[in-house]
């Protein structure tokens, strides 16, 4: 019997975010702010020191598992393996970059601090939850303080956005708890908890029931993914967000949705997953070309990286539905398409991440996201030019970011299985270069031309030292997965050799 | 013993929540008459203590287990349901009882108030446990007449109209309801439920069916369920703000244990529609409910609207009775959730009496971050967000629905919890913005403090459900 030190991971965030509300207002904008960097950094030491000492070959470990609402089959079942380790390991990088980045933020200030506090824990307890209902606390959690988010330190639309937002998948939410009730109705004895329903594989036979049940679940989670045509809450929410909330709602939130198909309806509903696979490829292949050319057309650059979530996070989806071809020649290819797709939304988290927050600081110096109004902003910025590059590069999936490697296997892995929707998928790839590169040319490159305030030209300053250090991290991380995947490579795979098992019953 | 017909069992212990808080209802007002004005509170606190006093009462019977009781020749069950309807009830007098300590205080009539509540409270304890339809129809009116003085007891405009229309409603389908007690009657030859339970399968399925659309009247009308709804908008915006509270909560609890009773024993083999006729009477309501919510400005009409849509939600285990197993634990802890959410939200209005509009609502994080925080938790929480007692209510709601075949209509529940968010937030909103307005004004204490409680004790009943859910599902007294 180990600690639960899990168990204190999930919940340190909530609880300095409760002592922080304690506080009162007068203590300072400093106190709160520093305390929210300091206790996301803990959090990110405590994750580091959990993944080294993890076992790659060792299925779920550092489980808890205690009674909770037994008379209504929910337990507190929490547990970490290969495909939660890198979520909770990116969740706890990109708090703490976001708190590097807030440093400077001057409106309620304890209020915003508690808040990313308690998002992190509806974060990393979503990641690490082995059971139905527990997923369902923090996924609804998660919706709740995101709003809270947008709505309060967004910009001057951030009212209805965050409504859409609330409302899209609040509704989502509620498909996803009626497929929950099927699951639990259908197992004997009735039991929410994940790992149990795996065992158990309770629709196997019933593909009626089942095909309802994936439907409600896989509705759901393409909301908050989100895919076509589930996606429309998702621009103006990232307009309107604050840089911050912006960074965690695609670097995180989004990727509860991918982490609900490999970990909810793969393993739980595989006779399902495998019947209706051909769908899932077709709506990830529509959100790969779908959100490519609708970013192509955005004049608006945070709009335009909202986009290009949909087309990688499309990736995802097409790689997952191809892992459901069953058939031994194409067994290894698959293996590759899962942990491709799991690779991908590490390394999308922690690209989009860093743009959302090169965005940010765009818009604080010049007021508006329009690209149009820039332009050889390299002139006046180097170091912010320099970064926004890289991050742009290493998200249209230049070798040696970890985009690269992410998008390679999941092609190659979706190759076999699905021909020719990943002949489709690739000129995706081509068009989010084509536009990213435009962007960067346009804004970056040329004459300089900065946004007016009323008379005289705004200032320009380049990245400040808090913003690098919330930037710089991202990145670098970015080019350590690009150039040495194994580390995680080696704790992905596994769980993707595990995952396809339980697909293929 | 347990109780089978006729039996012999005319033990007053065996009512005692029931007989304290009629004690204390009596000796209030005697003392309401004798006490100088400022010390008129004293009859508040005695119903306080007698709530107490009759919640551990109603534990400790409930906890000393030996199954289920018929008291009084087995007119009055004591069981699962009526000791969850007695905690759940006398909780929520007690609040109430607290919310209307600073609005009435040194009022000509505070110890009225006081009295009254109680009488509506021990009406809401009559109607969920009567086994018998005469009680239950004596129940009905204990429930309704303190009611129809409350709604309008601040004798204003509003508060007429209010009462008036509520006691137009009441009278009309009270009758209504004596028609169909009067058929059960005369096609089960018996008013106590065990009886009838034997003798209406056999009877004629119209005669069932006719006589328990009647019944139906009168409770609905209690529930504040469609279609005898009609009340409770005017009721809540022209009465008191405690009052409203109680309207919306106590008797709505009563008037549920009673209608799933009546469901689980002296219908449940007769041949008579009643989880269909049910279950469109659940989605009339959740639907009808949101809609008219939608673009309400003044909140306490809002939270009637929620209050129609709630009973919406807990009529679906009610129509499932006897189809699911889970339907009793769910309707019970839906119940005791949405009470204590119902009167958090209450409490918020109370406790800001010069906010009567979402506008009002403007800077209320500013003003007081406390209240503002159990306001966004008690809303939230009637929406269903989890871990708060509603939303685990809805979860085994859903499940029930599930199970009894009624898929639909949980599909529906989950549609309208969607539109329901639409309103809720209408009212956030406002309370989480930054700037502008006069503010929400000045705070009453007392009421912000219950609602603080209220808002914590809806997620804690929420977390803490375990326990609580293994205690809702005992049998029935037959």
């Amino acid at each position: 019997m180990t600690a639960p030190v899990l168990t204190a991971l999930v919940f340190l965030p909530a609880a300095a975010a409760a002592a922080l509300l304690c506080l009162p207002r007068a203590a300072g904008r400093r106190v709160f702010l520093l305390t929210w960097a300091a206790v996301s950094a803990a959090v990110l030491a405590l994750t580091v020191a959990l993944w080294t000492g993890y076992d790659h070959g060792g299925g779920i470990q550092y489980e808890t598992h205690a009674r909770w609402i037994p008379s209504a089959g929910i337990g507190y079942h929490v547990g970490v393996d290969g495909l939660s380790l890198p979520l909770l390991a990116l969740t706890a990088v990109l708090f703490p970059a976001c708190a590097l980045y807030a440093l400077r933020e001057t409106r309620r200030v304890r209020e915003f601090a508690a808040l990313f506090l308690f998002l992190e824990t509806t974060c990393l307890g979503l990641f690490a939850s082995l059971d139905l209902i527990l997923f369902f606390v923090f996924f609804d959690l998660s919706i709740v303080a995101m709003y809270f988010v947008i709505a309060g330190w967004g910009h001057p639309g951030a009212a209805r956005a965050a409504q859409k937002f609330f409302l899209y998948t609040f509704a989502g939410s509620l498909a996803l708890l009626l497929g929950f009730i099927g699951l639990y109705l259908a197992a004997d004895p009735h039991t929410f908890d994940i790992v149990a329903l795996a065992g158990e594989n309770p629709l196997a036979g019933r593909s009626g029931y089942g095909a309802l049940v994936l439907l409600a679940v896989g509705l759901g989670l393409a909301v908050k993914t989100p895919t076509v045509p589930f996606h429309t809450w998702l621009p103006p929410a990232h307009t309107e967000a604050p840089a911050a909330g912006s960074a965690i709602l695609a670097g995180v939130l989004l990727k509860m949705g991918t982490y609900g198909f490999l970990r909810i309806a793969m393993p739980l509903l595989p006779e399902s997953w495998r019947t209706y696979a051909p769908a899932f490829v077709a709506v990830g292949v529509v959100s790969v070309l779908y959100g490519a050319l609708v970013a192509l057309a955005q004049t608006d650059f945070k709009r335009m990286i909202a986009y290009t979530s949909v087309n990688h996070m499309g990736y995802i989806l097409l790689a997952l539905g191809a892992a459901a071809a069953l058939g031994a020649d194409t067994a290894a290819a698959r293996r590759l398409a899962v942990t491709g797709a799991t690779y991908q939304m590490v390394s999308h988290g922690l690209l989009t991440g860093a743009l959302f927050l090169l965005a940010g600081v765009l818009h604080e110096r010049g007021r508006t996201y329009a690209m149009d109004a820039y332009s050889g902003v390299a002139a006046r910025a180097p170091a912010f030019a320099a970064l926004t590059g890289v991050a742009v590069f290493a998200s249209l999936g230049l070798p040696g970011f970890s985009g690269f490697i992410a998008e390679f296997q999941i092609l190659a892995g979706s190759l076999g299985p699905r021909p020719v929707a990943t002949a489709l998928a690739v000129p995706g790839i081509l068009l989010t270069a084509a536009l990213l590169v435009r962007a960067l040319q346009r804004m970056f490159l040329g004459p300089l031309r900065l946004p007016d305030s009323p008379g005289t030209p705004r200032p320009f300053p380049d990245l400040r030292a808090h913003e690098a250090a919330a930037i710089v991290p991202l990145l670098a991380l970015a080019v350590v997965l690009g150039v040495f995947p194994r580390f995680v490579l080696d704790v992905v795979e596994p769980f993707s050799r595990t995952v396809l098992e339980l697909v293929a019953r | 013993m347990t109780g089978t017909t006729g039996g012999m069992n005319e033990n007053p212990l065996d009512l005692l929540p029931e007989v304290l808080l009629a004690g204390s209802a009596v000796l209030g007002l005697l003392l309401g008459a004798w006490l100088p004005r400022r010390r008129q509170w004293l009859v508040a606190a005695l119903g306080l203590a007698a709530c107490a006093a009759g919640i551990a009462a109603a534990i400790r019977r409930a906890a000393a287990g030996g199954g289920p009781t018929a008291a009084f020749d087995g007119a009055f069950a004591v069981d699962a349901v009526t000791s969850t309807g007695r905690v759940v009830i006398l909780a929520g007098t007690a609040v109430v009882l607290l919310l209307g300590l600073a609005p009435f205080r040194g009022d000509a009539r505070e110890s009225e108030f006081h009295v009254l509540v109680q009488l509506a409270a021990l009406g809401a304890l009559m109607l969920a446990g009567a086994q018998d339809l005469l009680l239950l129809a004596a129940a009905y009116l204990l429930a309704s007449v303190p009611s129809y003085t409350l709604a309008g007891f601040r004798k204003d405009a509003p508060g007429t109209e209010a009462a008036l229309k509520y006691f137009v409603t009441g009278a009309l389908l009270g009758v209504v309801m004596l028609a169909g007690i009067t058929v059960l009657y005369a096609a089960g030859r018996a008013s106590a439920y065990p009886a009838l339970g034997g003798e209406l399968p056999r009877a004629p399925a119209v005669l069932v069916t006719a006589g328990t659309v009647g019944l139906l009247a009168g409770l609905l009308f209690k529930t504040g369920a469609v279609p005898g709804h009609f009340w409770v908008p005017d009721a809540v915006e022209g009465s008191s703000p405690p009052a409203a509270a109680l309207l919306t909560t106590l008797p709505k609890v009563g008037a549920l244990a009673a209608l799933h009773r009546l469901a689980a024993v002296p219908l449940a083999g007769t041949r008579m529609p009643w989880d269909e006729l049910v279950a469109v009477l659940a989605a009339a309501s959740m639907t009808l409910g949101n809609l008219a919510a939608f673009f309400q400005t003044d909140v306490r009409r809002l939270l009637a609207y929620s209050t129609v849509s709630q009973v919406g939600y807990l009529l679906l285990p009610v129509a499932v009775a006897t189809r699911a197993d889970e339907a009793q634990r769910a309707l019970l802890f839906y119940l005791a959730g949405y009470a204590v959410t119902n009167l958090g939200a209450f409490a918020v209005v109370c406790a800001l009496p010069g906010a009567r509009t979402l506008a009002g609502y403007r800077g209320l994080l500013r003003a007081h971050p406390g209240l503002a925080l159990s306001l966004a938790v008690c809303l939230l929480g009637l929406l269903g967000t989890p871990p708060t007692a509603v939303f685990l209510g809805k979860l085994e709601v859903f499940t029930a629905a599930f199970d009894g075949g009624y898929a639909w209509l949980a599909v529906l529940a989950a549609a309208n919890t969607v539109a329901s968010l639409f309103y809720y937030l209408r009212w956030i909103r406002p309370a989480f913005a930054t700037a502008g307005g006069p503010g929400p004004g000045p705070l009453v204490r007392p009421a912000a403090l219950t609602a603080y409680a209220a808002a914590a004790a809806s997620v804690a009943l929420g977390v803490g459900a375990g326990p609580v859910l293994d205690l809702l599902g005992g049998p029935l007294a037959r």
